[in-house]
């Protein structure tokens, strides 16, 4: 006994070699560990600096700009403030019109996407086989990857008026138009729309809808009053892209909608061909409000409080 | 409704002149793939019984309450729920509600809706339903809560909520699916109380799943040990645990001493395969005579554990290892060391012949 008390001594006596390793390691970390403030500003100063400064900054230059006014003569813009610009968008029976045919263009574009990612979202989360599941997410996620302009015009070739559609159902296409334009707008935006409503399918344990035919609710029951409302706020979100997405479009419109003009039309237009910057500034502020108008819609439903 | 009132006439074709029990399997078969959940099953489950299934994770006990629940179909065999052929009956259509194990509130409804959802499903008019969701409510001790969310409710509060939504429905058949085990001990205790004292004020039939076999005999008339997808033993609690039929039954339920081969010839005399209960064996004190009718061993103490109302000494006798369970009655502990050399001693009828 007395030789192991010996060699525990020892032992002990020797310089521990481990703490300045990790002394070393550490240093950074032990450095800012008591600097609570500091730690909090390097955290959070990139992502402010791009919150406030490009994204809030570009609108507040934005909105200053549709105040201004262009010198009729040589189209420079002259910084005079006035609302002229603004009096025009929103009393224009022209401009109010576009504005209407874009946000029920949106509307309808967000409620196809609702429609067929609804029942497809539920498959792939509750009845698919895992195998299923992996390929059917793979075939919604792979478009994201092809290029939004080779969707685009693979859509005008397909609705061609002597295209594959119209040679396949006897001549019926909708050919280029408001139809054509809602059709391509929602396949272009439906993954965005599938994925978050497979998210949110895939957070409801199946048990909450065996206890809903457990209580004697057929399919039809559940779905309304289980299924819909548990998955609502993931429509909610998938909703907020295919809306804005849609407001925003001008090239697709551009490509499959022939004479069709949105309102991103109008401003492109404004900004490049009319060279009126502060017009189509003015016009930019319609799907701004829409955009607004909708996020607080759908606050008031409660749907953006658990996302 | 014609079907309720032929399944009240409907006889037992088994027992000529009684009607059929309230649930009936027969060769019931559910395979997953390759894998063979339950096989070949036959059980009857009579009106009022308060019936356990008790099994290892994986026995399938899950899968037998899910098909008379309705949420699996058989492979092969019947389900008849009062005397009617159940078997491909959807859940909504059949008089059994179930308590899940994960609870299963839908959590945008509050307290009073999860529990109206049955009556409102089935379009009980409004002030029948308040009226009985507040019965429900008071039965489970959960008045004043009824306009809280379920995520505002603590875990016990949740499992009553979920009792009282199975329960206002009036079932013929309450099934609960390992109701109890996501609570702590304590509470545990407490809901199997009142478990127990719900189901005689209901009166309805309650098939229970649960690993636990201390649940299963506190809270059971009668339970079936489930393993491999096959009943094991079937029986009153207090059969089941006193005359285990098999080994397995007798390691699962409860703790037992199995004793075989060379040590059951070397202690008994014979070539048997026999399980005792820890709590049967005795030490014989020092100059304590062993009566005739008892068997008694010679070994060493190897451990002693002293667990507050009980002791529990284990010995090595004779090429086994047994484990006696002494009540701790006197103030002191038995006054046992490691190494004693001590007597064993139980009685003769204690001892159960088991299949190996």
């Amino acid at each position: 006994m007395g030789h192991q008390v010996a060699t525990d001594q020892g032992l002990i006596s020797k310089p521990p070699a481990a703490p300045s390793v990790r002394g070393r390691r550490g240093a950074v970390s032990a450095f800012f560990a008591p600097k609570r403030k500091t730690r909090l500003v390097l955290l959070l100063s990139a992502p402010m600096l791009w919150l406030v400064v490009a994204y809030l900054g570009s609108i507040g230059v934005l909105l200053t700009s549709a105040l201004w006014t262009t010198d009729f003569f040589t189209g420079n813009v002259a910084h005079t403030y006035s609302i002229a610009n603004l009096h025009e968008v929103y009393t224009q029976p022209l401009y109010r019109n576009v504005a209407v045919r874009t946000i029920s263009v949106a509307l309808l574009v967000t409620v196809i996407d609702a429609l067929i990612a609804f029942p497809m979202a539920f498959y792939m989360s509750k009845i698919a086989s895992p195998r299923m599941r992996k390929l059917l997410v793979v075939a919604v996620l792979t478009p994201l990857w092809a290029s939004y302009l080779v969707k685009a015009y693979a859509w005008r070739s397909l609705l061609a008026p002597n295209g594959p559609l119209s040679w396949l159902t006897g001549g019926h296409t909708p050919g280029y138009g408001l139809t054509a334009t809602v059709i391509t707008l929602s396949y272009l935006w439906l993954p965005y729309m599938v994925i978050p409503v497979y998210a949110g399918f895939e957070r409801v344990p199946r048990s909450l809808f065996e206890a809903s035919a457990d209580l004697g609710a057929g399919a039809g029951r559940t779905v309304r009053s289980v299924l819909i409302p548990m998955v609502f706020p993931a429509i909610a979100a998938g909703s907020i892209f295919t809306f804005s997405l849609t407001l925003g479009d001008y090239i697709a419109v551009g490509i499959v909608g022939g004479k069709t003009q949105l309102l991103a039309n109008v401003i492109y237009g404004q900004l490049v061909t009319a060279n009126n910057q502060p017009l189509a500034a003015a016009l930019s502020t319609v799907p701004l409000v829409a955009i607004v108008l909708y996020l607080l819609a759908m606050r008031r439903t409660g749907a953006l409080e658990n996302v | 409704m014609t079907t309720s009132v032929s399944a009240a006439n409907a006889l037992d074709a088994d027992n000529p002149g009684e009607p059929e029990p309230r649930i009936r399997l027969r060769g019931l078969r559910k395979t997953f793939g390759s894998v063979v959940a339950v096989d070949n099953l036959d059980l009857d489950i009579a009106d009022g019984e308060f019936f356990a299934m008790l099994g290892p994770s994986g026995s399938g006990k899950t899968t037998v309450l899910r098909m008379i629940a309705g949420f699996e179909i058989p492979t092969a065999g019947t389900v008849r729920l009062g005397g009617v052929d159940a078997t491909r009956q959807p859940p909504f259509r059949r008089d059994v509600n179930t308590v899940f194990q994960d609870y299963a509130l839908f959590p945008h409804m509050t307290v009073e809706q999860n529990i109206g959802y049955g009556l409102r499903v089935r379009r009980v008019p409004k002030q029948d339903r308040s009226r009985r969701v507040g019965e429900a409510l008071d039965m489970v001790r959960l008045s004043g809560f009824g306009a809280r969310k379920p995520n505002e409710l603590s875990g016990g509060q949740r499992q009553r909520v979920a009792l009282a939504r199975a329960l206002v429905n009036r079932p013929r058949v309450l099934l609960l699916d390992e109701p109890l085990g996501a609570l702590d001990l304590k509470l545990r205790e407490q809901m199997q109380l009142e478990l127990k004292a719900i189901q005689r004020e209901v009166g309805i039939t309650f098939v229970f799943v649960t690993h636990d076999q201390d649940e299963a005999l506190t809270l059971c008339d009668r339970l079936a040990v489930f393993r491999d997808g096959r009943i094991e033993q079937l029986g009153r609690g207090d059969e089941v645990y006193e005359a285990p039929a098999t080994r397995f039954v007798a390691e699962f339920v409860g703790t037992s001493n199995v004793i075989s081969g060379e040590a059951a010839r070397a202690i008994l005399g014979a070539d048997a395969t026999v399980a005792i209960r820890p709590e049967k064996i005795r030490i014989v004190s020092p100059g304590e005579a062993v009566s005739a009718g008892d068997v008694s061993v010679t070994g060493n103490v190897r451990e002693i554990v002293y667990a507050g109302a009980k002791t529990r000494v284990v010995v090595d006798a004779a090429g086994v290892t047994l484990s006696a369970l002494l009540l701790n009655v006197a103030t002191h502990a038995p006054e046992l060391q490691r190494g004693d050399a001590v007597t064993l001693c139980w009685d003769r009828g204690a001892v159960r012949t088991i299949e190996a």
